[in-house]
């Protein structure tokens, strides 16, 4: 355990955690699903990112133990939470969920 | 420092666990709701990573992975649901 890698664990925690409330944040006072739904799906997935790479370097800097199944959990992340996202939204739009009344463009009105 | 870090994280991400609480509880719609429970399973994915750093072990890392794929094939069970009135098709061509 060095100085610089405290520092470092320290501050990806910090962002992390800072980033998970700015998703609950945005999904508390946005308007209507598809715009809470971008704010979870990116600023969420972001903020756990940033704590699973933490962990990594945690117990790769105090073990020194590799652990190769966080590496997995932030490639899985990376890869399944834009389309968890995108199947919500399509799910949401298919069902007829009204967007927000103050937008002003629906490209997918006329087309069936 | 790492241990403060640590504490002040683990209480941020429990009020950001409240937030999701609060629209999963009022929100109107059902996609309201499937959004707030998917970033539910990711809050709960960072709670067990920092939870394992604070108790020292490193026994929790398979748990996360396992949160993290049951939360996503919840919530594509949950779309596909939305979207077609079935989970599971047994014909494909109507």
């Amino acid at each position: 355990m060095t100085v610089i890698s405290d520092i470092i664990i320290v501050f990806l925690l910090l962002a992390g955690a800072f980033l998970s409330l700015v998703a609950a944040f945005g999904v508390i006072r946005l308007p209507d699903v598809y715009t809470r739904n971008h704010a979870a799906s990116k600023s969420a997935t972001l903020g756990v990112m940033f704590i699973l790479l933490g962990t990594f370097i945690f117990f790769l800097a105090k073990d020194g133990f590799f652990s190769s199944r966080l590496l997995l959990g932030i490639a899985f992340f990376f890869i399944t939470a834009p389309v968890a996202g995108h199947l919500i939204s399509r799910a949401a739009y298919n069902s007829g969920v009204k967007m927000w009344d103050k937008s002003v463009r629906d490209d997918l009105k006329n087309k069936k | 420092m790492i241990d403060i870090a640590l504490k002040l994280s683990l209480i941020i991400l429990a009020i950001a666990m409240l937030g999701l609480v609060y629209r999963l509880v009022k929100g109107p719609t059902t996609p309201d709701r499937i959004v707030a429970l998917d970033a539910m399973g990711v809050n709960l994915v960072s709670i067990a990573a920092v939870l394992s750093m604070i108790l020292n072990t490193s026994n929790f890392l398979d748990i996360i992975l396992l949160i993290a794929i049951l939360a996503f094939i919840g919530t594509v069970a949950y779309a596909k649901f939305l979207e077609k009135g079935e989970v599971i098709e047994y014909d494909r061509n109507q």
